[in-house]
């Protein structure tokens, strides 16, 4: 598991890759208070997410949650397909701003 | 994480055992007693549990095959179909399938060839019946509004159940997702709408990434009863806030859920309605109904379980299910108080620290009666003694009854009777006799493999049988009993019992028995066990596939044990097995021999007397007249090739075992000692008549003289 934080255009992105389960949640976690430190609206991007189970799940809510309380605009973008079912399972598509264009 | 992970799926592989051997019983007495509604049902229970744990677990080969029983189960216990014997196999076989699957879904594997193919004729097979009974509706008629009572509210419009969970905060540290579970919960039905919950994540430095903070609000659509949906979370039952709601509940039990969460009411109210369990309006009159109601009664709240069977809302059914799980919750929990899974390993550490602690008292006992002070003397003693109690109970620790190792016997017995068209009946005494639970394990395979030869090849045919005038049913009997600080087991058949002169005609061609000599029948039988003695020729056919009889032999040997086999022509054979209680401490007796010490196991001690003078010429060991019984005795001293004086008095103990009694004769007699017993490298394994060493008080290695060999070894040499 891997996050690189990348900020381009006023946009911070984190690009996930690898597994978002519980083995790495402390890890990610970290990944998710650095991405939190920052100002620029947040996007992660799920593209290389092999899998989320609710330990991930859990943190992109409490990101998106975080980022919004501090008034910064949050988006999920290219959600893998293991990502999606799981978002789409616990209907949180819409509050994640996980959008269906960006998909694939 | 990893070992978290581990420890569910280890607590699974446990538990699907026990519950694959329970069907396995359950199986075998629904064929003697079939339509018993009881056993029925806890196969249901079984399967159905198995089911969901490996869905949960993603044991999905396991959890697909096991669906298809269970489908055949529910339909059998809807009285759907009776089951008949060809029933019974076919759920026995598939027992076994399951049994394979888990396996090999605990261990990685792939799924071999031959594995598949078995369950495709098994799925078949189930298919079929599953087929003729098709469309047996297991939907429960849902109970429309109950209009003649007086205090009856509204009932919600809704046709969905509404599940409201909230996950424990350890549920993912043990390995589980709720994920899993939800998308589990999807395969009983349709989730309308789901609402995840995540208020109660803390802020982001409290928030522990491995605690899981979600609850959910679900509107599901299914056919399942409660039973079924409450089955889905099992395994998370006892960590989480699960509460089920069916079609068609009143509205007022929505309120009451609400109230019981812990979210906010005035959110919860909106889900629900955004869910459809309720309409806007229901809501809002349920509320302030309730707030009335609660005005009028002081506020006290009623169970929610209270208004489900005074408003009539609960079917009969699905209470009498809850009181049943309830009651079966009760009894299981008293069991689980009861009893507690210990790692076998800490308990091996604990017995070992007990054996330091036994050799450590021992030592200070005896600085105790060199210094002769009496204070020290008593201290010393009663702590000897509690040594001594904690030594017991902590060997009674690792006891378990024999019983469900010969119960498993029934399945093998019953498979061969059909196998071969014989009718056996098994027959167990004893099961609650108890030995160390290292004896237990390894003992079964050489049981299986004598029950086994009993019963393919001891019991005749039932014409052969009839003719011999012999009742037609053949019985083989397991007995199990403590005697002289060993447990005996016996397996009995009443067969065609062993041919001897075909054995000893077998062993003298081999060059195992000596032509022309005379022997007991228990020698030409202890040939059976002789590694290189082919049987499968001889009349008996005592062999078997897999182990052979001698690694039968062998297997008992390491657990310090022996064996051995009495048999009349034409009317059966009694194999017997002796084995020692415990492989860790005994109660010892001291002796001396050329300046060493050695210990024999006290159990094995009949009596000591002195060596009378007419036997002391000339080193002869032979035999002693005692109180008119003669018996054969050796001198350790010679028998060992030890130096050394000859003492003034020699004493000679008479040791028995079986049904064997020899002497021994030593130079001194120390006294009782508990003793530890450490087992010798391989170097010494070939020595005979030594079984392994322990350490004393003083710090002197002591060996203990393994009585059997000895006996074995006299015997011969008197003959």
């Amino acid at each position: 598991m891997e996050i690189k934080h990348e900020n381009k255009d006023g946009l911070c992105t984190a690009l996930v890759t690898g597994e978002m389960n519980i083995y790495h949640a402390l890890d990610l976690k970290k990944g998710v208070v650095e991405a939190l430190a920052r100002h620029e609206p947040l996007q992660i991007d799920l593209s290389g997410a092999t899998e989320l189970d609710t330990t991930g799940l859990q943190l992109l809510l409490l990101a998106k949650r975080e980022a919004e309380a501090s008034g910064r605009a949050f988006s999920i973008v290219n959600a893998s397909e293991a990502a999606r079912a799981v978002i789409d399972l616990f209907s949180v598509g819409e509050y994640l701003n996980c959008s269906a264009d960006h998909n694939r | 994480m990893d070992i978290e992970l581990g420890q569910a799926r280890q607590t699974f592989m446990t538990e699907s055992a026990e519950l694959l051997e329970e069907m396995e019983n359950v199986l075998l007495s629904l064929e003697k007693n079939p339509g018993d509604a009881d056993t029925i049902n806890s196969l249901f229970r079984s399967a159905h549990t198995i089911k969901g744990a490996s869905g949960i677990l993603g044991m999905e080969t396991v959890e697909k095959f096991t669906h298809l029983v269970e489908n055949l189960l529910s339909n059998v216990r809807d009285g759907a179909f009776t089951l008949t014997s060809a029933t019974i196999e076919l759920l026995l076989e598939c027992r076994d399938h399951t049994k394979t699957l888990i396996e090999l879904a605990a261990s990685d594997a792939a799924v071999p060839a031959l594995t598949e193919i078995k369950e495709a004729g098994l799925t078949e097979r189930l298919s079929a019946l599953l087929v003729k009974k098709e469309e047996v509706p297991e939907k429960r008629a849902v109970k429309g509004p109950v209009t003649d009572t007086p205090e009856s509210g509204r009932l919600s419009s809704t046709d969905a159940w509404h599940i409201s969970l909230r996950f424990g905060p350890d549920v993912l540290r043990s390995g589980m997702d709720p994920a899993s579970f939800i998308s589990y919960l999807g395969k009983l039905g349709e989730i309308i709408s789901i609402s995840t919950l995540f208020d109660s994540i803390p802020g982001v430095e409290d928030m522990d990434p491995e605690t899981c903070y979600l609850g959910f609000e679900i509107d599901f659509k299914s056919d399942f009863d409660k039973k079924a949906i409450e089955g889905v979370f099992e395994f998370v039952r006892e960590d989480c806030m699960i509460a089920i709601l069916p079609p068609h509940s009143r509205v007022e039990s929505y309120v009451d859920l609400i109230r019981d969460l812990p979210e906010d009411t005035v959110l919860l109210g909106e889900i629900l309605v955004k869910g459809g369990a309720l309409t806007k309006t229901e809501l809002d009159e349920a509320l302030s109904l309730q707030k009335s109601s609660e005005a009028a009664s002081d506020g006290s709240k009623r169970l929610i379980g209270e208004i489900f069977v005074t408003e009539g809302m609960v079917q009969s059914d699905i209470v009498d299910a809850a009181l049943e799980k309830q009651k079966k919750t009760q009894e299981t929990r008293s069991k689980e108080a009861r009893t507690i899974r210990v790692d076998a390993d800490k308990l091996d550490g604990l017995i070992n620290l007990v054996g330091e602690l036994v050799i450590a008292s021992a030592n200070i006992d005896q600085q105790a009666q060199r210094v002769k002070d009496a204070w020290l003397l008593e201290s010393a003693s009663s702590m000897l003694r509690l040594v001594e109690e904690i030594r017991d109970t902590s060997m009674k620790i690792r006891m378990v009854p024999i019983g469900e190792t010969f119960s498993r016997f029934n399945r093998v017995v019953r498979d061969i009777s059909r196998d071969t068209g014989k009718e056996i009946a098994l027959e167990i005494k004893g099961g609650e006799t108890e030995l160390d639970k290292t004896v237990v394990e390894k003992i079964s395979d050489p049981l299986m493999h004598i029950v086994r030869n009993a019963a393919d090849h001891g019991i005749e045919k039932a014409e052969a049988r009839a003719s011999a005038g012999k009742p037609v049913i053949g019985t083989i009997r397991l007995n199990a009993f403590h005697d002289a600080g060993s447990i005996t087991i016996e397996i009995t058949d009443d067969g065609r019992g062993l041919n001897k002169k075909r054995i000893l005609e077998k062993a003298i061609g081999q060059g195992l028995l000596a032509p022309g000599q005379q022997y007991s029948d228990s020698e030409i039988f202890r040939v059976i066990f002789e590694p290189g003695f082919s049987t499968a020729e001889s009349v008996t056919k005592l062999s078997g596939r897999g182990v052979g009889m001698d690694v039968v032999k062998r297997n008992i040997e390491a657990l310090r044990g022996s064996v051995d086999v009495e048999s009349v022509e034409g009317s059966g054979t009694v194999v017997r097995i002796r084995l020692p209680l415990t492989l860790a401490i005994i109660d010892g007796f001291r002796v001396g021999v050329a300046g060493s010490s050695y210990v024999i196991p006290l159990d094995m001690v009949v009596e000591c007397v002195e060596l009378p003078e007419s036997e002391r010429e000339g080193n002869r060991s032979s035999y002693i007249n005692l109180r008119g019984e003669v018996l054969p005795y050796v001198r350790l001293k010679r028998y060992f090739g030890l130096e050394g004086k000859d003492a003034r008095y020699e004493n000679i103990i008479i040791v028995r075992y079986g049904s064997a009694k020899i002497g021994l004769v030593v130079d001194e007699l120390f006294g009782e000692v508990q003793t530890v017993i450490k087992s010798l490298s391989k170097a010494y394994k070939e020595i005979k008549g030594i079984s392994g060493a322990t350490i004393m008080g003083n710090g002197e290695v002591a060996l203990i003289l393994d009585i059997p060999r000895l006996i074995e070894a006299v015997e011969r040499a008197a003959a």
